[in-house]
């Protein structure tokens, strides 16, 4: 009895240490960008809603402006991020699958912030131009960028190894990116209902009030935090998925292995009746 | 406020999808978590 409790003792220990202790992706850095981002959207909605003034012309409805600016402005940061860490995948040496789901990772938040650009450009454009959606250039580019991505995650769950996805995928990623300066001159290069860019011009001359520049300001700064908390979470599930298949796809094989060396060893031992019988019979 | 319904709802939508997105982006983080050994953690 006294010799077989330490025996089990020990195993429950060596089991227990197996287990994982840590259940989430969150460390204490990604709960301190995670709180302060949430203080600095509650900032954006303080000063997007409440003490920026209303626009000469747009009036109220320029209060759009404070989600609509900072979301394609994480989508645009969040798809050169994709296009980067493609690139260091490619052209590494390491050829390092950590760079591949920054860019996967990226990319999906990248595609969220473009869908709710669109939603909410068509609000805003219900108000100002008394249309949802327009073929404009600009609404067009934006839709075609959208839509791009969209196929560049399809495209990563297409089957194959790790590495045919990164290789694939990085390649796409870097195309993809070239659509960025497509939507964001699209303005200048085509004749557009939508506005020229108010901040981020050529000229550098911003046409803006202080208060309401600094609301939009506050907006980038809390989506920016945002983003980099949920790029955190995103690459860390997705190093973990990556290790659970390959985890999955070692055993599969172990198993095959295992029934086919079975196989093999039955037809070996088996007694050789059929060619017996043939011989016989000739 | 005029046209608060239009303006509200943009601030809605951006912020019920962002909070979606990150519950789903947790959630998936602890199911897996839960299957992979802390040494094969490389953030802890």
């Amino acid at each position: 009895m006294t010799t077989i409790e330490p025996a089990k003792a020990e195993q429950d220990t060596a089991q227990q240490s197996a287990l994982p202790s840590q259940r989430s992706t969150a460390t204490r850095g990604t709960r301190t960008i995670g709180i302060v981002a949430v203080v600095a959207l509650g900032w954006l909605v303080a000063f997007g809603l409440g003490f920026s003034p209303a626009d000469r012309d747009q009036d109220e409805s320029v209060r759009i402006l404070y989600v609509h600016v900072p979301t394609i402005w994480l989508a645009y940061l969040a798809f050169v991020v994709t296009a980067v860490s493609s690139a260091m995948y490619l052209f590494s040496k390491k050829k390092s699958l950590g760079w591949d789901r920054a860019a996967g990772a990226s990319a999906e938040i990248g595609v969220t912030f473009v869908a709710v650009t669109l939603a909410v450009g068509a609000m805003w454009g219900r108000l100002t131009w008394g249309v949802f959606w327009q073929w404009d250039a600009r609404l067009t580019t934006t839709a075609l960028l959208f839509v791009t991505y969209i196929g560049y995650l399809a495209v990563r769950r297409l089957g194959g190894s790790h590495e045919q996805r990164a290789k694939r995928s990085a390649v796409l990623g870097m195309i993809a990116v070239v659509e960025i300066p497509l939507v964001h001159f699209s303005v200048k290069m085509w004749r557009s209902l939508h506005q020229e860019a108010t901040v981020a011009n050529l000229d550098g001359d911003t046409k803006m009030d202080g208060l309401m520049l600094f609301s939009l300001f506050v907006g980038v700064i809390a989506f920016t935090l945002l983003y980099v908390w949920l790029m955190l979470h995103r690459t860390r599930s997705m190093a973990m998925e990556d290790l659970l298949e390959e985890r999955g796809l070692d055993e599969a094989l172990a198993v095959r292995r295992a029934e086919a060396a079975e196989t093999a060893t039955a037809a070996t031992s088996a007694p050789p009746t059929a060619t017996m019988k043939t011989g016989s019979d000739s | 406020m005029d046209d608060a319904g239009f303006i509200l709802g943009s601030y809605f939508l951006t912020f019920a999808t962002v909070a979606l997105y990150a519950w789903r982006a947790v959630r998936s983080g602890r199911k897996v978590s839960q299957q992979v050994p802390d040494d094969e953690k490389y953030w802890l």
